[in-house]
């Protein structure tokens, strides 16, 4: 009888949905590459993307959609009214796009008081005004009580990409620099704050904004923009490992030149989490090339929502690892893609 | 940021590193007792600021780790009973029992919470008089305390619905185990500051008188650590061996006394086993008797529960300092954070944890 050598220990299957799965780091992009990514495959999904750059008509468009289930309804900062229009419209502004039109799908639960919901759309109307788009089209569904989380809201946006702009993570070159448009963190910490009931002696608001004009002040100043990223889920350290991945290229950060608020870095400290890690809403990353990165400093500076920008790392040819983070003792060590959720530490 | 920054400049880093450099004049092993110091030595880069003769080697102070697989499968077994709220730190979500983890107890229906503080669960409890609320107690002399005072809180509220599992474990009796082996040669140990706080530094005295090896009190920051490293080196090279403090920032000589009265009221001393280093004499606190009827391992009947840790896990080895997290053979392959085979590659104090996540390039 031969030999059982059994090399490999069965792990432990996800056999259902948890909470990684929508964490934003490796379980989420796993799930995507498993599943969703070949059961629809077309050459528009696989430019992997914050929105579809779609060609109809003569119009170059830029199409996305995001679902919005934040708890608290409402944050220091902001509220998931306004969040489900800024977070649509900057994905919009990461595709190169002028935001335009949206939909506003609403999941309601019963009993959730009118008086909230009234007060969350006149947000949402607030935050179109404000990003230039208009709501053209809705759909509203009521869910039994207990089968819903109070509001979800999802929300599709639609914009006009003009001539000339190539962008995503497959045009980002070697040589290029990585910006970002201000400090981060803001918007996990702040949310986190207010779910777990943590008090904070100097309170954290969400980033919660829109993007659009940031990257518009990139493209006005003439900047060859390469790749747009908002930060959301997983953070930073998520969106350059999407990017070292998908584009097949390393990234070199530095630790020193990343803006994180002094409140923002002692509540991560004190819970446990990778400021680097933690969701913002309101910001940009942006992968120019080389020459033009002070060009596209300065640009960002010009807008009071850019004026905490920095050059925080440039892209190098492929290496062994995606990402590598340049301590501020001179180190180097990987900047992981995160598994799933940060969970808060025991000491 | 205030108290944190200055401990970590490069400016303040440099000159420690050159007097470890030039004090060094032999091979020496260090140990660093706390997973927290290894996540920050591995994080910051430390160790590769060190001269190539100094070792540093990563000790059993992860609570999450030393927490047996018998005590995670306890925790399941509650969680998943109707009518449970089960609180837990959030670390402790992912580390694999012998067949799942509570968060996949929390995927199929059971009420798990992440909670910051006991005291958070004692609330919880008091809001919701209808339900068990069962807190899971892990962690050293450092958390014991503030589980105490939920404890005492819980008395005082009068609460029938709360009640604690409890794991927790002492630094120094692993300590002298480590020593008395003689399995892992390590020649200086760096303590951990949180636990010197509550309880001091004399514990440590009977170690270093016994088995001539310096112990240093030391913190988390690169300065702080480096400070320590220092101090070991130059005992180890002028042949001293004496508990000293380098944390005298946060450390007093006898620690925390209302902390210590704290847990002397509510803990009593018991043998308690640790995953991959068996029972270790008098190495853990339980309830004290007046309070058994808050110990859930009695209120849910899940005494006799027992564990079976993975055969090819060798975390054991890794706490022990005699395996080097990435010379384990499923170190990345079968063992990762999405699919731990135990519990030092989930923890933030795992030493397998620290170095994946902040491996460096060429190790990847």
């Amino acid at each position: 009888m031969p030999e059982f050598n059994l090399q490999c220990p069965v792990p432990l299957p996800l056999e259902t949905v948890q909470m990684a799965h929508g964490g934003g780091g490796r379980v989420m992009r796993n799930l995507l590459e498993s599943l969703l990514l070949p059961a629809f495959a077309n050459p528009a999904l696989e430019a992997r993307h914050d929105a579809a750059l779609l060609e109809l008509g003569g119009a170059r468009l830029a199409y996305t959609t995001d679902s919005f289930v934040v708890t608290p309804r409402s944050f220091p900062g902001g509220d998931i009214g306004e969040l489900a229009i800024y977070g649509t419209v900057n994905d919009l502004a990461c595709g190169g796009a002028l935001p335009r039109f949206l939909s506003c799908a609403l999941i309601l639960e019963e009993g959730l008081p009118l008086a909230e919901l009234a007060t969350l759309v006149a947000s949402m109307q607030r935050a179109a005004t404000r990003c230039g788009v208009t709501i053209v089209t809705g759909d509203t569904k009521v869910v039994d009580r207990g089968r819903g989380d109070g509001l979800y809201i999802n929300t599709t946006g639609l914009g006009l990409v003009p001539e000339g702009r190539v962008l995503g993570p497959r045009q980002v070159r070697p040589g290029d620099a990585i910006l970002v448009s201000g400090d981060l963190g803001r918007h996990g910490v702040a949310v986190l704050s207010v779910r777990e009931g943590l008090a904070f002696e100097t309170p954290i608001l969400s980033d919660c904004a829109p993007i659009h004009h940031l990257a518009e002040a990139l493209w006005t100043a003439g900047i060859s923009v390469h790749c747009l990223r908002d930060p959301t889920r997983g953070g930073l350290g998520a969106v350059l490992n999407e990017i070292g991945l998908d584009g097949g290229l390393s990234l070199e950060v530095r630790e020193q030149d990343i803006p994180v608020a002094p409140a923002v870095a002692a509540a991560c400290e004190l819970l446990g989490l990778d400021p680097l890690q933690v969701a913002c809403e309101g910001r940009l990353v942006a992968f120019v090339p080389g020459t033009q990165a002070e060009a596209a400093l300065a640009a960002l500076h010009q807008l009071p929502e850019g004026r905490g920008a920095a050059i925080i790392g440039r892209v190098l040819d492929a290496g062994t690892v995606p990402v590598t983070l340049r301590t501020r003792l001179g180190t180097e060590r990987i900047l992981d893609l995160p598994s799933g959720e940060q969970l808060p530490r025991i000491c | 940021m205030r108290f944190l920054d200055e401990y970590r400049e490069a400016e303040a880093v440099q000159p420690l590193v050159a007097a470890i450099q030039q004090r060094v004049t032999r091979p020496w092993t260090l140990m660093e007792v706390c997973g927290g110091q290894t996540h920050s030595i591995i994080r910051f880069g430390i160790d590769h600021l060190l001269p190539a003769k100094l070792r540093l080697i990563h000790g059993p102070g992860c609570p999450v780790c030393v927490t047996p697989v018998a005590f995670i499968d306890k925790a399941l077994a509650i969680a998943a009973q109707p009518g449970v709220v089960f609180c837990s730190f959030g670390d402790m979500l992912r580390v694999p029992g012998s067949a799942e983890d509570l968060l996949r107890v929390k995927s199929r229906g059971g009420d798990v919470r992440i909670v910051y503080s006991a005291l958070d669960a004692v609330q919880l409890a008091a809001r919701l008089p209808d339900r068990e609320v069962v807190f899971f107690a892990v962690g050293f002399e450092t958390t014991a305390p503030a589980n105490a005072l939920a404890v005492r809180e819980a008395r005082r509220l009068g609460l029938a619905n709360f009640s604690l599992l409890v794991s927790h474990v002492r630094v120094p009796p692993a300590l002298e185990l480590l020593l008395a082996s003689g399995r892992a040669q390590v020649d200086a140990f760096l303590a951990a500051g949180h636990v010197c706080a509550i309880m001091g530094t004399e514990e440590y005295l009977p170690l270093t008188a016994r088995h001539h090896v310096p112990i240093v009190v030391t913190g988390f920051e690169p300065v702080d650590l480096l400070r320590g490293i220092l101090d070991c080196v130059t005992q180890l090279e002028e042949g001293r061996a004496e508990v000293s403090n380098a944390y005298e920032r946060v450390v007093a000589p006898r620690g925390n006394a209302v902390a210590q009265t704290l847990l002397a009221e509510v803990f009593q001393v018991v043998d308690r086993c640790w995953r991959g280093l068996g029972l270790i004499p008098r190495s853990g606190f339980a309830l004290r008797e007046e309070f058994a009827d808050l110990d859930a391992e009695l209120r849910f009947d899940v005494a006799e529960i027992g564990g079976v840790e993975s055969p090819d896990c060798r975390s054991g080895e890794v706490l022990q300092g005699l395996l080097w997290p990435t010379d384990c053979p499923a170190f990345g392959t079968t063992c990762t954070p999405e699919h731990p085979l135990g519990a030092t590659m989930v923890s933030t104090e795992g030493a397998c944890a620290a170095h994946y996540r902040y491996r460096r390039p060429g190790e990847a």
